[in-house]
C-alpha cells in the first residue's frame, strides 16, 4: 500500500472542507444542536424525576456516542459522494490507486471529520451540561472504539451499495442510523424491546456498548465478555464491509459501471 | 537480478474482446503502439473505441485477451501498468470543485510524480494555465478544462498516453497548439499515444498510423496519408464515411 496515494485522498477532502462553508459547518452544527437539545431535555428530566436518577450521563452520554457513530459513518459516505457528485470515478480508478488505498483515505478522512464533531460535543456536554465521562472510567475507550469500527463498517457498506445501485440510491444511506437506533437500545435497556427486536439487537455491536453504559451507571459493574462480543462483531463487520466493497468494485469493473457511472446507466 | 530491457512497444493488445451477454462490443482485436508513435483509433460511434480505451485504462475488464503496457501485464500488475499510463477524455473532466493547482497536486501524488511542485509549475506554464492556478475547474470554459485535463494527463510523463477526442472542445488555434504540444511530448519522452478523434484533418496531421474500428473489429490499419488512395478514396474522411456506412462494401471495392 502506498501512503502517498492514500494521503492524496485525504488531502482532497481537506481541500474540499477548507474551501467550502457548506461542507465545514455541518461537521459541528448538527451535533452541537443535538447536544443543546438533549442537554436541556436531560436537565428537565432531572428536575421532574423524584428517583434521583441522573439522566445526564445516561441520555446525553448516549446521544453523544450515537452521534459520534453517525459522524464516522457519514465521514466515509460524504467523502465517497464527492467522487459521485464530481463524476470522478474514471479519473481515480484509471490510476495506480488501489482499492485499499482509496478506502484507507476515506477512513482517515472520516476520523478527522468525526473527531471535530466529537470535540464540539464534548465541549458542549461537559462545559455546559456537566456531563462527566469519569463515571465510565477506562471503559470509555472500548465504547468509542466499537462505535468507531461499526461506523467504518457501515460507511463502507453504504458506499458499496451506492456504487452498485447508482447515485440515485444515495437516499438509502441517510436513514440507516435512524433505522438502527431502535434496535441499538440507545435510550432504553434491550429488555424493553419485544423478543424479535432483541434478536436483531444481539447482532448490533452498539447495543452492547449502550447496555454496558447503563450497567456501569446502575451497578458500577459491567460484563466484559459482552463488550468483547460487541468488539468481535464490529471487527467482523469491518472485514465483511471491505469484502463487499471489493466484490462490488470487481462487478463494476466487469460490467463497465465505473466507466459509465450515472443514475441512468444502472438498473 | 538484471533489469529487463525496455519493451519496444508501449502498448501491446492481443486478441482483446469484450462481450455484454450476447452483444460483442470488441471482438478479438490486436494492435500495438510503439515508442515515439501516435496511433489513431478511428471508427463510427459505437465501434468500440471507448470500450477499448476503458479496458486499457483498467476500468473495464476484458472478456478475453491481454493488455501489456510498457511490458507490464495489466491484469497481473494493474497498479504498475497504470503508473506509466495517463489519459484525457472529454467525458472525464477533472473535478470541478477543486482548483487547477489542487487537482494537479492530488493526481500528481496518486501518480507518484517526483518534484511535484516544479512539475505542476512547468505544466501550468506549458498549457497557459498559470492565471487559473487558484480557480476552481468547474468555472473554467470547456477549452480551459480540456487544457487542465491534458496537463493532468502529462503529469507523470506517461509512457502511454490515451487521448479520447482531446481537441473536441477547442477552437482551431488552441487545438493546433495542443497537437503541437502532444507531438513535442512524444518527441521528448519517447512515449506512445493512442488517439481517438472524429476530426480526420487532425488525424492525418498527427497520426503516423491509424486503425479503423467497426463493430468491434479492426477493419483497416495503415498510414492515414496513403490509406485513402489504397482504397480508392480521395481523403481520409471519404474513407471513414464509406467504412462507417458499408464496411464490407468499402473493403471489397478496394
Amino acid at each position: 500500500m502506498d501512503m502517498t496515494r492514500t494521503s492524496a485522498i485525504i488531502l482532497r477532502q481537506v481541500y474540499l472542507v477548507r474551501g467550502s462553508v457548506s461542507r465545514l459547518v455541518p461537521l459541528f452544527v448538527w451535533v452541537g444542536v443535538d447536544m443543546i437539545l438533549w442537554g436541556f431535555i436531560t436537565r428537565y428530566l432531572n428536575s421532574v424525576s423524584s428517583s434521583g436518577f441522573n439522566f445526564v450521563p445516561a441520555m446525553l452520554g448516549a446521544v453523544l456516542l450515537w452521534d459520534f457513530f453517525i459522524r464516522v459513518m457519514q465521514g466515509i459516505t460524504m467523502a465517497f459522494f464527492e467522487d459521485v457528485w464530481s463524476r470522478n470515478f474514471l479519473n481515480f480508478f484509471a490510476t495506480p490507486l488501489q482499492i485499499s488505498e482509496y478506502l484507507s483515505g476515506l477512513v482517515v478522512s472520516s476520523i478527522a471529520t468525526s473527531s471535530i464533531g466529537l470535540m464540539v460535543m464534548l465541549l458542549l456536554a461537559t462545559g455546559v451540561f456537566g456531563l462527566s465521562f469519569f463515571v465510565y472510567g477506562a471503559m470509555l475507550a472500548p465504547f468509542i472504539l466499537i462505535l468507531f469500527l461499526v461506523g467504518i463498517a457501515l460507511g463502507i457498506f453504504a458506499v458499496a451499495l451506492v456504487l452498485r445501485l447508482g447515485p440515485a440510491s444515495e437516499w438509502f444511506i441517510w436513514p440507516i442510523p435512524a433505522v438502527l437506533s431502535p434496535f441499538a437500545g440507545v435510550f432504553y435497556p434491550l429488555t424493553t424491546l419485544p423478543h424479535w427486536m432483541r434478536l436483531i439487537s444481539y447482532f448490533l455491536p452498539p447495543s452492547y456498548v449502550f447496555e454496558s453504559m447503563r450497567a456501569i451507571l446502575a451497578t458500577r459493574t459491567m460484563s466484559v465478555s459482552s463488550l468483547f462480543w460487541g468488539g468481535g462483531l464490529a471487527v467482523l463487520y469491518v472485514l465483511l464491509a471491505c469484502w463487499f466493497f471489493q466484490r462490488t468494485y470487481r462487478h463494476a469493473v466487469r460490467t463497465g459501471l465505473i466507466a459509465r457511472y450515472s443514475a441512468e446507466t444502472v438498473s | 537480478m538484471t533489469a529487463s530491457p525496455p519493451a519496444e512497444n508501449v502498448l501491446s493488445v492481443s486478441e482483446l474482446s469484450k462481450a455484454y451477454g450476447s452483444t460483442v462490443a470488441v471482438d478479438k482485436i490486436s494492435f500495438a503502439v510503439g515508442r515515439n508513435e501516435i496511433v489513431g483509433l478511428l471508427g463510427p460511434n459505437g465501434a468500440g473505441k471507448t470500450t477499448t480505451i476503458d479496458m486499457i485504462l483498467g476500468v473495464l475488464e476484458p472478456t478475453s485477451g491481454s493488455i501489456q503496457i510498457d511490458g507490464v501485464d495489466l491484469r497481473k500488475n494493474r497498479s504498475r501498468a497504470l503508473g506509466c499510463t495517463n489519459f484525457a477524455a472529454v467525458y472525464a473532466p477533472v473535478p470541478g470543485n477543486l482548483t487547477v493547482y489542487q487537482n494537479l497536486r492530488i493526481f500528481g501524488m496518486i501518480y507518484g510524480v517526483r518534484d511535484l511542485k516544479e512539475r505542476i509549475e512547468e505544466l501550468l506554464e506549458q498549457f497557459d494555465l498559470t492565471r487559473f492556478r487558484d480557480v476552481k475547474c468547474g468555472v473554467l470554459s470547456s477549452g480551459e478544462q480540456t487544457r487542465v485535463s491534458l496537463a493532468k494527463a502529462m503529469l507523470n510523463r506517461p509512457r502511454l498516453l490515451l487521448l479520447d477526442e482531446p481537441t473536441a472542445s477547442l477552437d482551431p488555434s488552441v487545438a493546433q497548439e495542443v497537437r503541437d504540444q502532444i507531438r513535442e511530448f512524444v518527441a521528448r519522452t519517447h512515449g506512445g499515444v493512442l488517439w481517438t478523434s472524429h476530426n480526420m484533418y487532425e488525424v492525418e496531421e498527427v497520426c503516423r498510423r491509424v486503425l479503423f474500428l467497426s463493430k468491434g473489429k479492426v477493419l483497416l490499419e495503415g498510414d492515414p496519408r496513403t490509406l485513402p488512395r489504397e482504397h480508392g478514396k480521395q481523403t481520409l474522411e471519404e474513407l471513414f464515411i464509406a467504412l462507417a456506412r458499408e464496411p464490407l462494401v468499402a473493403l471489397e471495392a478496394s
